[in-house]
């Protein structure tokens, strides 16, 4: 018997499915189409480019998406809102805290109780949101030195993203998809002793980081490869609905967590980097790499101060139950919710509509940063060489689960 | 900004009957539109200096299934200089005809990041945004049938030949 062939090969399969957008005549002599990907190591994912190249130079690029395609919507539509919460992890699975984060902050609002959650448990969510930031930042940078040609910056980010990753296994017992942040709670406290250790992981990752100052954003070769390279001016950046490090890295200031300040932002201290063109022009790749770097020292910052407090004032008690606010039913009255919160790579929105009557949600939309951050590839890579699109597309820095959802 | 100040703008602008209906629980506060005026609505929005809507955050499709016969489409925008966040929201029939989708205005020339959020709904849902630069498909192949999120979708059998629904 054995295993029937399931794909039955007819030449017009491919002709009907039009996996490209240009076909041979439509372009002009000396031009072609080239391929980049589907599987490329500067995207965290599978993403096809179709490139019309003219010798070196870039004529146009088409992205691909949809290979991942993992209907993160239609299997909202079919679950209870707690039961959505393994999902929201596996769209942007480098920053699932931070998904889980803004998802969970949505659905309390909805259902009037964000106001009632004990500041312990904000603390800690914004603990290990940070935590996940700086995690993402690391594969970020790391991932994009390697593209660039350097290979020791991302042996060493590697690293050190190695015992972020390790605390917050110990926290939740996943290693990326973590399903701890609940909604009205947490899945546990902070394991015995965690406050301790993260405090010496702090004064151990300090100095690292200045390494990586010097080691990436200060070497000439990676000035010389990403400075002036890509430039995306912020009014085109606005009118693309760029969010997140892209948006900072070309001058505007705009953080969600200072804009609408959420959680316990408010009371914490921290600054945010914005571009400014120190090595080449304003927006260029440069700018945003560096924007991500300085980002990591300032999440250490809050990373910081939310130790000295959970260590602090509000230092764990016998009685503290993580889970005594989370709803039996999740039910929450008919109304129409946008929710938007700052992840490693932008603006992450969910939208809801519930209609009051069962705990489904009737529509959750998915905004994704990384989504719309893709879409500026042809206005900013087009007339650059073939060299230089791996560097843009590295620098938008974008993970294909949370573009495909 | 507050939503009273954009309401007056728009009604001074296209008249009484622009605004059909105001949803202030909702958040951000929900404004129901004619769905044949969108795109002037929406140039309005983002050119004024009182609004200036600069920056289109989300774009939902919607189906309320098939008793009702309507789907939806909603607009987030949000206006950086006064920190303002306002929704949108146009009400469309299924169908119309045999196979003839809904046309609704394209806002894509305003906020270019509507593009691709436009074309993500007509592939989730069939709605054609007429004037749309680009109409095809996004996540899925162009010869896929059906658009999965209408509430009474049901998958094809066979994709070239490899079965759909295991």
């Amino acid at each position: 018997m054995g295993n029937p062939i399931q794909y039955q090969y007819d030449e017009q399969h491919l002709k009907r499915s039009e996996p490209n957008k240009f076909q041979a005549e439509d372009l002009k002599s000396e031009e072609m189409i080239l391929n980049v990907g589907p599987q490329h190591p500067s995207t965290h994912g599978v993403l096809r480019l179709e490139v019309v190249t003219n010798g070196e130079v870039i004529v146009d690029v088409v992205p691909h998406l949809g290979y991942l395609h993992r209907c993160f919507e239609k299997h909202a539509e079919n679950l209870p809102y707690n039961q959505i919460l393994p999902f929201v992890d596996r769209m942007d699975y480098l920053a699932s805290m931070n998904s889980e984060h803004a998802f969970v902050m949505g659905v309390e609002r909805m259902l009037g109780i964000a106001d009632q959650i004990p500041p312990r448990i904000e603390y800690i969510r914004v603990l290990v949101a940070e935590l996940n930031r700086l995690a993402s930042h690391f594969v970020a940078v790391g991932t994009y030195a390697m593209d660039i040609g350097a290979y020791t910056p991302f042996l060493w980010l590697m690293r050190d993203r190695e015992h972020i990753m390790r605390l917050l296994e110990w926290v939740c017992g996943a290693r990326m998809l973590y399903n701890y942040i609940w909604i009205g709670g947490l899945f546990y406290d902070l394991p015995v002793g965690f406050e301790e250790r993260c405090a010496e992981f702090v004064k151990y990752l300090k100095p690292k980081l200045l390494e990586m100052e010097r080691l990436v954003i200060e070497n000439k070769i990676f000035v010389e490869r990403t400075a002036n390279v890509g430039i995306l001016p912020l009014d085109i950046a606005i009118n693309y609905g760029i969010s997140g490090p892209m948006l900072r890295g070309s001058g505007l200031k705009l953080d969600l967590r200072k804009v609408d300040g959420y959680s316990v932002y408010p009371e914490l201290e921290f600054e945010i980097p914005v571009g400014e063109g120190a090595m080449g022009s304003l927006g260029d790749c440069w700018d945003r790499t560096y924007v991500r770097v300085r980002e990591c020292d300032e999440s250490l910052k809050i990373i910081e101060q939310c130790l000295q407090r959970l260590s602090g004032d509000l230092s764990r008690t016998r009685e503290f139950d993580p889970r005594a606010m989370v709803p039996k039913k999740i039910r929450p009255k008919p109304q129409n919710f946008y929710v938007r919160a700052e992840n490693p790579r932008g603006e992450l929105g969910f939208y809801f509509r519930a209609d009051g009557k069962s705990d489904i949600p009737f529509r959750c939309k998915a905004r994704s940063s990384c989504f719309v951050n893709l879409s500026i590839i042809s206005e900013i890579a087009k007339g650059c060489m073939i060299a230089d699109l791996i560097a843009i597309l590295g620098s938008i820095d974008i993970v294909l689960g949370e573009v495909d959802r | 900004m507050i939503l009273e100040e954009v309401q007056a703008l728009l009604t001074v602008k296209f008249g009484e009957q622009i605004i059909l209906a105001t949803d202030i629980n909702s958040s951000p506060p929900m404004l129901t539109v004619p769905a044949a005026q969108i795109a002037e609505i929406c140039t309005e929005l983002h050119t004024n200096e009182q609004t200036y809507f600069d920056y289109l955050a989300c774009l939902t499709g919607l189906d309320n299934g098939p008793d009702e016969r309507t789907m939806e489409v909603i607009y987030h925008l949000y206006s950086i200089p006064y920190n303002f966040q306002l929704a949108l929201q146009i009400v469309i029939p299924r169908q119309i005809g045999e196979n003839k989708m809904t046309e609704v205005p394209t806002v894509s020339h305003i906020w270019r990041t509507a593009n691709w959020h436009e074309r993500e709904a007509f592939d989730m849902y069939g709605i054609h945004f007429s004037g749309h630069p680009d109409q095809r498909r996004i996540l899925l192949p162009a010869d896929w049938e059906g658009h999965p999120l209408r509430k009474d979708y049901k998958e094809q059998d066979y994709y070239h030949g490899i079965k759909v629904i295991y």
